[in-house]
C-alpha cells in the first residue's frame, strides 16, 4: 500500500473541499438568487467538468498555469520563481474546478428550496442579506451544503485524468492514491493494486450511503417544514 | 411632519396583470387600514411594492417625511430599512428556530421580545417550534415577531385566511385589540367583508389593479362610490352603535336615539350592526301586523332605480339604505320626503364586536 499517495489524495481532497466551500457558497447563491437572463451561461460553465473529458480540462488548466501564462507568471512572482504545473499547488487549482459543479449543484438546490418567503420575512425585519444567509439560508441548507462537500471530497480523491495531465506522478507532490493504482498495475503489483482499490472503493461507498442518507434526512439534522 | 402614507404605482406583472394604484392615507384617522377587493385584484402585489419586496415600473411612495420609492428621483429604500413589518399569510415562522428565538430574531432590543411574548400569551410556547403549534398560535407569534422589531408600519396580508372557520372568527376581535394596542399603523389585506368591517377603521377598495375609492369603513359601505364597488363590498348598512341590554336571547343596540333589537350576540360594549340593504323592507304604514321586531320610521332621502331594483336612502334619526324591486317602489309610489316604515327582522341584524 502505498501510504505515501494516499495522505496526498486526502490533503488534496479536504483543501479542495474547504476551498469549494468558500468558493462556491457565493457562487450558488448567486446562481440561485440573481435576477440576470445570462446566467444560464454561467451555470453552463460551471457544469462542464460534468461532462469534458479530464483530460481536456487538464490540458486547459496546464495552459492556464504555465509559466507564460498571466496566473502561472503572477503565481511566479509572488512566490519568487515558483511554478504551478507539476506542483501540489497547480494540482490543487486544477482539482478546484474540476469538481466545482459537485459543490456548487447540491448547493444551488438546497438554496432555491428554502422558502422565498423567509428569506424575505427576515429582510423585513430589518436583518441583511449577509446575515439573513447566515441565520436562515445556510441553516435551513444544511444536508444540500454537506451533500456538495462530501461529493467533491469523494470525486477529487478519485481523480486520474486531470492529476496526470496537470501534477504528473511526483512521489510525495503529485502521485494520489489512483496514479498509485495505476502504477501498481503497470508494475504487475496486482495485490498492493488490489488493496488499493479496495480502499478506494470502501471510501467511495461509504461516502455515497452518507450522502444519500443525508439526502433522505434520515438523521433529520435539521427540522424543516 | 405628515402622518400619512402617499403612494402611486404602476407595476406591470409577467401575468399581464396591470397595477395602477393611487392612494393616501391618513395614519391619524387610520389605525388600521382595510386594503380590501376581490381575489386577483392587486391586493398583495400592492402590498410587496409598500414593503419594498417588489419595485414599482414607476411611481413613488411616501411614509410620514420618508420617501421610499420615487422612479423619477432613482430612489429605492430596500426593506431593511423601510422597517416595515410584513405578515405572510401563512406567517413565514422560521422552522428551525423556536418560538422565542423566532420573536427575538429583528428585536432590536431583547427586552421587546420578551415584552411582546408576554403580551401575546406566548411565553408556555416559548421553546417550542413553528411546527408543533397551532395556526392560531402561529399567527400570534408572526405578530410578535413583527412587533418585536419596532416597524413603523405594519403589513398584513391575509392574516386570518390560513386559519379554520372557527378558529378566524374567534380570532378577528383580538387581532384588532392588538393591532390599536400595538400602536403601529397596519395595512390588512382582506377580500371578506367581515373581516374588513371586524378589523378595520379606514377602507381602501382596489378593483383590477385601481383604487376605487378610499375613506372611513362605515362611508365606504354607505356610500359606495360606484357600481363595482358597491358589488364589491355589498350593499350594506353599517351602524355604529353600542348593546345596551340584552334579555331572552334578544339584544338591544342603541344607534343615536334609536333601539334596534338583534339576536343576542352574547356580548355588550361598542359594536357595528350591520344590515344588508336587500333586507330592509318599507311598508307605508305601521299597523300592518309583521313578524319583524324593527319598526323604524324614516323619511325618504331619495329614490335611485338601477334596472329591476330601486334603491332608496332613509333618514330615521340615521341614514339607512334599502333595496326593493322597482315593481314594489312604483305600486308604494316612493318619493323623496315621505314617510315610512323600514322593517328589519331581528336576524338580520349582524353584530360585529368592535
Amino acid at each position: 500500500m502505498d501510504w505515501q499517495a494516499l495522505w496526498l489524495s486526502l490533503r488534496l481532497a479536504t483543501l479542495t473541499t474547504a476551498i469549494l466551500l468558500i468558493v462556491g457558497t457565493p457562487l450558488a447563491y448567486w446562481l440561485t438568487y440573481s435576477p440576470r437572463r445570462w446566467k444560464f451561461l454561467v451555470e453552463a460553465v460551471v457544469a462542464l467538468p460534468l461532462v469534458l473529458p479530464p483530460t481536456v480540462l487538464g490540458f486547459y488548466v496546464l495552459l492556464a498555469i504555465g509559466p507564460r501564462s498571466p496566473v502561472g507568471a503572477l503565481y511566479g512572482v509572488l512566490t519568487g520563481g515558483g511554478l504551478l504545473p507539476f506542483s501540489f499547488e497547480g494540482l490543487l487549482a486544477a482539482s478546484v474546478l474540476y469538481s466545482l459543479p459537485f459543490t456548487v449543484q447540491p448547493m444551488a438546490g438546497a438554496f432555491a428550496s428554502v422558502d422565498r418567503k423567509l428569506v424575505e420575512a427576515s429582510w423585513c425585519l430589518g436583518i441583511s442579506r449577509v446575515s439573513t444567509f447566515r441565520r436562515i439560508v445556510a441553516p435551513l441548507s444544511v444536508p444540500g451544503i454537506a451533500t456538495g462537500a462530501i461529493l467533491s471530497f469523494a470525486h477529487t480523491l478519485g481523480e486520474f485524468g486531470v492529476v496526470l495531465m496537470v501534477g504528473g506522478n511526483i512521489a510525495g507532490v503529485t502521485r494520489t492514491v489512483s496514479i498509485s493504482i495505476y502504477d501498481q498495475v503497470q508494475a504487475l503489483d496486482y495485490r498492493a493494486a488490489t488493496e488499493t482499490s479496495l480502499l478506494l472503493l470502501a471510501v467511495s461507498f461509504v461516502v455515497l450511503a452518507v450522502t444519500y442518507a443525508l439526502q433522505r434526512r434520515v438523521w433529520a439534522l435539521w427540522p424543516t417544514s | 411632519m405628515a402622518n400619512e402614507l402617499m403612494c402611486t404605482c404602476r407595476k406591470h406583472l409577467p401575468s399581464g396583470f396591470k397595477l395602477h394604484a393611487s392612494l393616501h392615507v391618513p395614519l391619524d384617522q387610520a389605525h388600521v387600514t382595510v386594503l380590501f377587493g376581490p381575489s386577483g385584484s392587486g391586493k398583495s402585489t400592492l402590498l410587496r411594492l409598500l414593503a419594498g419586496l417588489d419595485r414599482p415600473d414607476e411611481g413613488s411612495i411616501q411614509f410620514r417625511d420618508e420617501t421610499w420609492f420615487d422612479s423619477a428621483r432613482g430612489i429605492t429604500v430596500e426593506p431593511q430599512q423601510r422597517r416595515a413589518g410584513f405578515l405572510f399569510q401563512d406567517y413565514a415562522l422560521f422552522p428551525h428556530l423556536s418560538v422565542q428565538r423566532n420573536v427575538e430574531f429583528g428585536a432590536r432590543h431583547p427586552g421587546k421580545a420578551a415584552e411582546w411574548l408576554t403580551r401575546l400569551g406566548l411565553t408556555e410556547l416559548r421553546s417550542r417550534l413553528p411546527r408543533s403549534i397551532s395556526g392560531g398560535e402561529q399567527q400570534r407569534v408572526a405578530l410578535a415577531r413583527a412587533l418585536a422589531a419596532e416597524p413603523a408600519l405594519l403589513l398584513l396580508d391575509e392574516p386570518l385566511s390560513a386559519l379554520d372557520a372557527a378558529t378566524r372568527t374567534r380570532l378577528r376581535h383580538a387581532l384588532r385589540r392588538e393591532l390599536v394596542e400595538g400602536g403601529v399603523p397596519s395595512i390588512i389585506v382582506t377580500h371578506d367583508r367581515i373581516e374588513a368591517l371586524a378589523l378595520g377603521d379606514w377602507m381602501v377598495v382596489l378593483i383590477d389593479g385601481r383604487v376605487r375609492q378610499i375613506g372611513p369603513l362605515e362611508e365606504v359601505f354607505r356610500h359606495p362610490a360606484d357600481v363595482a364597488v358597491a358589488e364589491a363590498v355589498g350593499v350594506e348598512n353599517v351602524l355604529a352603535g353600542e348593546i345596551v341590554a340584552r334579555e331572552r336571547g334578544l339584544a338591544t343596540v342603541q344607534v343615536g336615539a334609536t333601539h334596534i333589537e338583534c339576536v343576542d350576540p352574547g356580548k355588550t360594549g361598542p359594536v357595528f350592526a350591520c344590515i344588508r340593504a336587500e333586507e330592509v323592507t318599507l311598508a307605508p304604514e305601521s299597523t300592518a301586523a309583521s313578524s319583524a321586531r324593527n319598526r323604524l320610521a324614516g323619511r325618504i332621502r331619495s329614490v335611485v332605480r338601477e334596472s329591476a331594483l330601486a334603491r332608496v336612502e332613509l333618514d330615521c334619526g340615521f341614514p339607512l339604505v334599502a333595496v326593493v324591486t322597482a315593481q314594489s317602489a312604483a305600486e308604494l309610489h316612493l318619493q323623496p320626503e315621505d314617510s315610512v316604515y323600514a322593517m328589519v327582522k331581528a336576524t338580520s341584524v349582524h353584530i360585529l364586536a368592535r
